[in-house]
């Protein structure tokens, strides 16, 4: 039997990003685009301010879809669009707030959709994913 | 612009690249995931996004314009550490609204001769 129910919300998980930590992403990922580090090259380019990787974001929250399926290994879908860039102010925690409903159930697998925001906004648009029971 | 030849071509990694212990622990850890085994749903992205943007910029592309649009995996076997991979990646679409380039490329992260993730990213290149 499953663990989910259908249209069942999951819980609400938090993540922090701030300037140390997508300098982490940067160097584990290997994308070092100053627009996510350097404020002066950020503004330079016309965005208000450093910005998260849509990746970094993404992985927040696949993170909590793994957790969710109860490890990372059970994931076999994953898609997200970058509807808004996530700003990051220099000496600022910046909230994730995710959290996901169960849209579809099978004997093998649960379909999520995903709600990630940052102050209200959601940030991820068409976010599902689909994990292995 | 993007030469429309280019679409529906798929361009095979030139080298194989060793999937590290190491690898995946520092970019579970950069993700705040506590369990550093196990590559987190994204990993496929470090392989995919620098073949991307490689052939991309070969291809005439500006990667200081590029925005990330949206994307997509399929994970058939979840990477491992040890696990020696190969990257195809295919330009799947190429279309130019309001002067903004969109490009989607597909990029197979092949193990042992079969497909263990797919990954497709659509990459904005701002007029």
């Amino acid at each position: 039997m499953s663990i989910f129910k259908i249209n069942e919300e999951l819980p609400i998980k938090t993540y922090i990003i701030n300037r140390a930590k997508l300098v982490a992403y940067a160097n584990a990922s290997g994308d070092q685009n100053p627009i996510h580090q350097d404020e002066a090259f950020a503004k330079s380019v016309g965005l208000e301010n450093v910005i998260a990787h849509g990746m970094y974001t993404m992985g927040l929250v696949g993170q909590y879809v793994g957790r969710m399926a109860g490890s990372s290994a059970k994931v076999k879908e994953f898609s997200a669009r970058f509807t808004k860039p996530v700003m990051v102010p220099a000496d600022v925690d910046v909230q994730l707030v995710v959290s996901a409903k169960v849209i579809e159930l099978t004997d093998e697998i649960a379909r999520l959709e995903i709600t990630a925001t940052c102050g209200g906004v959601k940030v991820l648009g068409m976010a599902k994913a689909v994990i292995l029971l | 612009m993007l030469n429309p030849d280019l679409v529906g071509r798929t361009f095979e990694g030139a080298t194989s690249t060793t999937i590290t212990a190491e690898a995946i622990a520092a970019f579970a850890s950069a993700l705040d995931e506590p369990e550093t085994q196990l590559t987190p749903p994204t990993f496929a992205i470090t392989i995919s996004l620098a073949q991307s943007q490689s052939l991309l910029v070969d291809s005439g592309l500006n990667w200081n314009r590029v925005v990330h649009g949206d994307q997509r995996f399929v994970i058939n076997n979840p990477l491992i550490a040890g696990a020696q991979i190969k990257c195809n990646s295919t330009i799947e679409s190429a279309r130019v609204v309001a002067g903004n380039e969109i490009v989607t490329v597909r990029s197979d992260l092949i193990e042992n001769n079969e497909v263990a993730v797919s990954s497709w990213s659509t990459l904005v290149f701002r007029a």
